[in-house]
């Protein structure tokens, strides 16, 4: 089987004890940041691909992979026991959560959590490990055309997924792409848009943009807001096991989150979010089993359902980007960039021209969760310690790792003055009610997409039909459209509107 | 007319804005045909459609009834200021000031700045606690990316002629 000896080759690299120390730097952080509300990986990726450049490619990956999959154990503790999500992933948890820990059952939710997150994590990476060599081999047959259909594919199912409004989303995507413009053209060397600053014929440097809007711009909006009361559980947690009663109820829940999960992680634009959200629709739905506590009021499945679509959702999320090179969400997007930075080119060439980063980063994962479920689940209490250390502490500490982290990348401060300035446009689109991660998926994918649709239509003489008149192409675009044309349904519309007030 | 989304109105207008703008600056670069694509043609597509969906937006904000006007409600100013002065200052410290003859003052003094601005931001501000805050920041920093990760960056003040 070539699956297993691709596999024993991963274990090997993942094993060595840099790599697993790596692994666990990620996993730990990861927590670290998924409990703390008001960071999460998309900013904790971006503060640290600075710091990876002097690291080996595979330890980078590994470390930088363990941190998106390792918030959403932590993102779940802070849901269970503060009412507030540590993590966007983990919203839908603190409906449930948080009710079973006033009845004083935190601890079986925690273990639901941990437990559906591990299963779905081990899942999720089989999955990934199995489907990533097929649909390698169907990336070999993608042209310029397939390419830029698929991206938009992935564009308009990132503006589906996300919450508010559509035409606010997809113009987001827009001017994501319009700033991915900026800087010297591949083609002609013609300096676009820079406005006569040197600095800016090389574009925008992602990190500032993911910096300036996610960092400093979510830490504004949460100055802005008055401290709320935070009431932490700490003595309810005893015994974290479930009852006999919890495990016949969760298993079947876990298993559809899982599912539920894997599926939305593959799809472009899903991920760990928008998993979490399906699978707890999913479980409310299903009929209440006589004497089951009512959704909303502690029930166990409320709680393992999401958690394990999240996490099969975030391990899944990696499957377009190494199969095809393209970032499903924004913290894919941060994957890319981390890529690029150690001369890797994502896409179906990486399986092949390195294997070892290819096989490595799978088998990380799966070690990963094992130290996650540990962390997370017997070491409990250091999250809960770390769960009172005030918010006037964090927010400066936090800033001041941006500032280093942006300066260090090119050790430039005109970058520092760039961060500033899209710590201010970041403030003002949250005040706006325009969601950011849209526009940082259009930045990445912005020159791609150009260079793309200019190299399809240089082939087909300027002629527009050929991203419909190649079969693949035209799939690809027609499931698009559909995707569309469904969330504009009027049922699905008010249901999508429905799900994302419940934040 | 009145406004009955505040937060699309100005978003439209962002956009609109902001489409016009690209697509101006586009048009002033070499278009090109579909065939042959000069480094105008996409930024200009591009800047066209973000107009359109800003002015769709902007329109939407005027006619569609919200329940409660989506409002964009008071800017948290304090937040802002010291929030992005914190990080200026920072940048200052580092790479100096050359037009008023401030030469780099470092990492340490930097961290300082940064943590002494940036905790203006919060709610209260206590004098003591902010020293201690960032004596652990530069203490835990240094240790970091100076000893561990090798970072370059110019620690100590640089003094002139030094």
């Amino acid at each position: 089987m070539e699956l297993f000896n691709n596999l024993a080759l991963g274990f090997g690299v993942a094993f060595t004890l840099q790599n697993l120390m790596y692994a666990f730097i990620g996993c730990f952080l990861g927590t670290v940041i998924g409990v703390l509300p008001g960071i999460g990986p998309l900013a904790t990726i971006a503060m640290l691909l600075p710091a990876t450049y002097a690291l080996p490619p595979v330890a980078a990956l590994i470390m930088l992979a363990g941190i998106y999959y390792g918030a959403q154990y932590g993102g779940s503790t802070t849901a269970i026991l503060v009412n507030l999500p540590g993590e966007s992933s983990s919203v839908v948890t603190v409906i449930d959560g948080y009710q079973m820990a006033r009845n004083g059952r935190a601890g079986p939710a925690l273990a639901a959590a941990g437990l559906g997150s591990f299963f779905a994590g081990c899942v999720g990476t089989l999955i990934l490990a199995a489907f990533a060599a097929p649909l390698t081999e169907l990336a070999f047959k993608f042209g310029p055309a397939e390419y830029f259909s698929l991206m938009i594919l992935g564009l308009i199912g990132a503006v589906v997924l996300a919450s508010g409004s559509l035409l606010k989303a997809i113009a987001m995507i827009v001017l994501g792409l319009l700033l991915g413009m900026v800087g010297t053209d591949v083609n002609s060397g013609v300096a676009r848009f820079s406005l006569d600053i040197p600095e800016l014929t090389d574009g925008i440097g992602f990190i500032v943009i993911a910096m300036g809007v996610f960092g400093y711009g979510e830490i504004i909006s949460n100055l802005g807001k008055h401290e709320s009361e935070r009431e932490v559980f700490t003595a309810n947690v005893t015994g974290l096991m479930p009852t006999r009663e919890d495990f016949r109820r969760m298993i079947p829940a876990v298993l559809r989150g899982t599912a539920l999960g894997s599926l939305l992680g593959i799809l472009p634009g899903g991920g760990a979010v928008m998993a979490a959200f399906a699978a707890y629709t999913l479980e409310k739905k299903t009929k209440l089993e006589p004497g089951e506590v009512p959704f909303g009021k502690g029930n166990i499945r409320g709680v393992a359902a999401p958690e394990a679509a999240n996490n099969a959702g975030a391990q899944t999320s990696f499957i377009p980007l190494l199969t095809l090179g393209i970032p499903p969400n924004a913290v894919m997007a941060l994957m890319v960039g981390a890529m690029t930075i150690h001369n890797i080119q994502p896409g179906p060439q990486v399986m092949t021209s390195n294997p070892e980063l290819f096989w490595g980063l799978i088998a990380s994962m799966w070690i990963g969760n094992l130290m996650l479920i540990i962390l997370n689940l017997p070491l409990i209490g250091i999250w809960i310690k770390m769960l009172s250390v005030p918010y006037r502490w964090l927010f400066p500490s936090i800033v001041l790792f941006c500032a280093i982290g942006v300066y260090s990348t090119n050790n430039s401060t005109f970058d520092i003055w760039m961060v500033a300035i899209f710590g201010v446009i970041g403030y003002l689109f949250i005040k706006l009610g325009a969601e950011p991660a849209p526009l940082l998926l259009g930045f990445i994918l912005g020159p791609m997409m150009e260079e793309y649709l200019r190299r399809a239509l240089l082939l087909s003489r300027g002629d527009w039909s050929v991203f419909l008149t190649r079969p693949l192409s035209a799939s690809l675009l027609a499931g698009a459209v559909l995707l569309l044309v469904i969330v504009l349904m009027p049922s699905v519309k008010s249901k999508r509107e429905e799900a994302f007030v419940e934040d | 007319m009145n406004i009955k989304s505040q937060k699309d109105f100005f978003s439209g207008l962002m956009f609109m804005t902001v489409g016009v703008g690209f697509a101006w600056g586009a048009s002033g670069y070499s278009i090109g045909t579909g065939a042959r694509m000069g480094p105008g043609y996409f930024p200009l597509a591009l800047g066209v459609l973000l107009a359109v969906l800003g002015g769709v937006i902007t329109f939407k904000a005027l006619v569609v009834e919200t329940v409660d006007g989506d409002k964009i409600g008071t800017f948290a100013w304090k937040p802002l200021v010291f929030i992005i002065l914190a990080n200026l200052m920072f940048g200052v410290m580092i790479g100096g000031l050359p037009s008023i003859h401030l030469p780099p003052m470092g990492l340490i003094v930097g961290i300082y700045a940064l943590t002494f601005i940036a905790s203006l931001a919060g709610d209260t501000f206590n004098l003591k606690e902010t020293a201690v805050l960032a004596t652990i920041l530069a203490v835990m920093s240094y240790l970091a990316f100076i000893k561990l990760l090798n970072l370059q960056f110019a620690v100590w003040p640089v003094l002139a002629g030094a």
